[in-house]
């Protein structure tokens, strides 16, 4: 049976969506327009105001954000509230340039649970189970945002946070947790560690997952439930528009539901920054339209992904986005053609390999190189140099097939790739361009 | 009758054979007899212990993938045409052979010891018994 945290709003009528759409979008530009000037500025420049804006139909007239108007204005130049009115704020990783500081009052913090609570009874959660959360707690957004809904949905919940994998077994062990909350590289090393610790998918109680924050394939899907013997369900988000929860995934694991009563969600050209229509592969942009704190419009996520509308078995109404073929900040160009980690990731699986490699990018002769580390397994290892040369060729012809391009592919020593108990780090590149 | 060979996969990297080794040294293990299978990114390093099943345990918690391979020992006169003795054998019986190497004895300068690994390790060793050469038990090597 199908649960819901929120079934009035999950399954409500195209046109009850779009009524609280549109009377929320009114809302928020008008508060925006009063309370941030930087963002004000923007629409002046674009010779917009608040009253050209009466339904969603008129989203395409605002101007962009991007992640630069971020850094523009950091720290406070994108607040929407007086600071009193804020309880908490959240950073991004922040690996190039400045960290993202986002702000929040206490019911951007309330809908931002809301959301993740959606996401975690769609996974099957209630009242009953135990709910290990294992993303990192603090400045990241994925230890608080799923903490809070598991809350919500009245879970015991174990803030765990990351790292420390033998007692992160213990406590699924001991306290029969039935839900993890991690990276999927996380989840994927645990299952890895319980393996090497002699304990299958029947030794511990866990039957569902929530995994994110990152960029995962659906064969390392399935790798993660026949480990750890459970329902690996995605959910997507980011720091900027809450966290974790802006979409997750339900039991058709077909896709992403998109909270609409509190995102609105365009798919545009990421060139011509045209906005194309739903099924169109493109660039995610997303308007929060009542967070208040950081009220972030028409914000351009760098994902590229696919909106669809079908009808979805579980009942729910929300549009469904595809998992993104990566953010294009991840995308690779090599040899001019475009190449994301998660296509390398997929041929791996689909040969045997685990999903622990990483990608070498170098330049030799004006030539961009691909060097592919792939770990060693001991199912993979025969004393047979011939077949081991065998499997590695077959894996460069399955490479070269998926991305068009030929890359190297080096075997490396079990565990000699440094592992993430965070986001993993899977590209290397040495250009010096 | 055959004997276990230990095989383990290192990177072909200044140093790696000298990590594992320190793991055998450190847990006194002593190696009857090496080879080593190289390419130009990795090496299988193949290993005939006197306890095999030390040896991989302590491989194994030190991070090392490695396999059990069944191989045929074989002992033959230290004296020229030695080895062409036991190929003949193996000739005439369509063994093929995938490598071979030295397994050094402390015992004996008279006899020599080699390493076999072939197609059928079964019907190898028969053919060898029929014709009166000697082949080593894995209980054999940690006396030779």
């Amino acid at each position: 049976m199908e649960r819901y945290f929120q079934k009035e709003i999950e399954c409500a009528s195209r046109d009850e969506i779009v009524a609280i759409q549109n009377k929320k979008l009114v809302e928020q530009v008008k508060h925006v327009w009063e309370h941030v000037p930087y963002y004000r500025k923007k629409m002046e420049e674009k010779g917009v105001t608040p009253e050209d804006i009466k339904t969603i139909d008129d989203l395409h007239k605002l101007p962009f954000l991007s992640k630069y108007d971020l850094r523009d204005a950091y720290p406070y130049g994108l607040l929407g509230v007086p600071l009193k009115d804020c309880v908490r704020i959240h950073s991004t990783s922040g690996t190039t340039g400045k960290r993202v500081v986002a702000f929040y009052t206490q019911e951007d913090i309330d809908l931002w649970d809301d959301c993740c609570a959606r996401a975690l009874m769609a996974a099957g959660a209630t009242e009953e189970d135990v709910c290990q959360v294992s993303y990192g707690f603090g400045l990241f957004t994925g230890g608080a945002g799923l903490n809070g809904g598991s809350h919500k949905v009245g879970c015991l919940t174990i803030p765990m946070s990351s790292g420390n994998t033998e007692r992160q077994i213990m406590f699924i062990q001991d306290l029969s947790a039935t839900i993890i909350c991690c990276t999927p590289s996380y989840a994927a090393y645990l299952g890895e560690s319980m393996k090497e610790m002699g304990l299958g998918p029947d030794d511990i109680p866990l039957k569902a997952g929530i995994f994110g924050a990152e960029a995962w394939s659906e064969e390392m899907r399935r790798e993660i439930e026949k480990t750890l013997g459970i329902k690996a369900y995605d959910i997507y988000g980011l720091t900027e528009l809450s966290g974790p929860g802006v979409a997750f995934e339900c039991s058709a694991q077909s896709g992403m539901h998109i909270n609409e009563d509190h995102f609105i969600a365009e798919i545009i050209d990421p060139v011509t920054e045209e906005v194309l229509p739903d099924g169109s592969q493109g660039e995610l942009v997303f308007t929060a339209i009542d967070k208040k704190a950081f009220p972030m419009m028409r914000y351009r996520t760098r994902d590229i992904c696919t909106l669809h509308r079908e009808k979805c078995p579980c009942g729910r109404t929300h549009v469904k986005m595809e998992k993104p073929k990566g953010r294009s900040d991840d995308m690779l160009i090599i040899r001019g053609v475009n190449v994301f980690p998660s296509q390398i990731e997929t041929v791996l699986l689909e040969h045997g390999y685990q999903a622990n490699y990483q990608i070498i990018v170098g330049r030799v002769n004006n030539t961009d190189t691909l060097d592919v580390h792939v770990e060693m397994t001991p199912e993979m290892f025969t004393d047979n140099v011939t077949e081991i040369t065998r499997r590695q060729n077959e894996l460069v012809a399955g490479l070269k097939s998926m991305l068009g391009i030929k890359a190297k592919v080096t075997l490396v020593a079990p565990k000699s790739i440094t592992r993430s108990e965070g986001k993993a780090v899977r590209v290397i590149d040495n250009r010096k361009i | 009758m055959s004997v276990k060979q230990i095989s383990i996969f290192l990177e072909n990297k200044p140093g790696k054979m000298c990590e594992m080794t320190d793991v055998l040294a450190a847990n006194k293990i002593n190696m009857r007899a090496l080879s080593l299978a190289e390419t130009d990114g990795f090496g299988i390093v193949r290993i005939i212990v006197d306890d095999v099943y030390e040896a991989t345990t302590v491989l194994k918690d030190a991070g090392y993938i490695n396999k059990l391979t069944s191989v045929v020992v074989v002992e033959l006169p230290d004296v020229p045409g030695g080895l062409n003795q036991v190929l003949k054998v193996f000739a005439e019986n369509r063994v093929n052979l995938e490598y071979i190497y030295a397994l050094s004895a402390e015992t004996s300068t008279e006899k020599a010891y080699m390493v076999f690994r072939v197609d059928d390790h079964k019907s190898a060793e028969a053919a060898l018994t029929k014709a009166g050469i000697r082949v080593i038990t894995q209980e054999e090597i940690a006396a030779l």
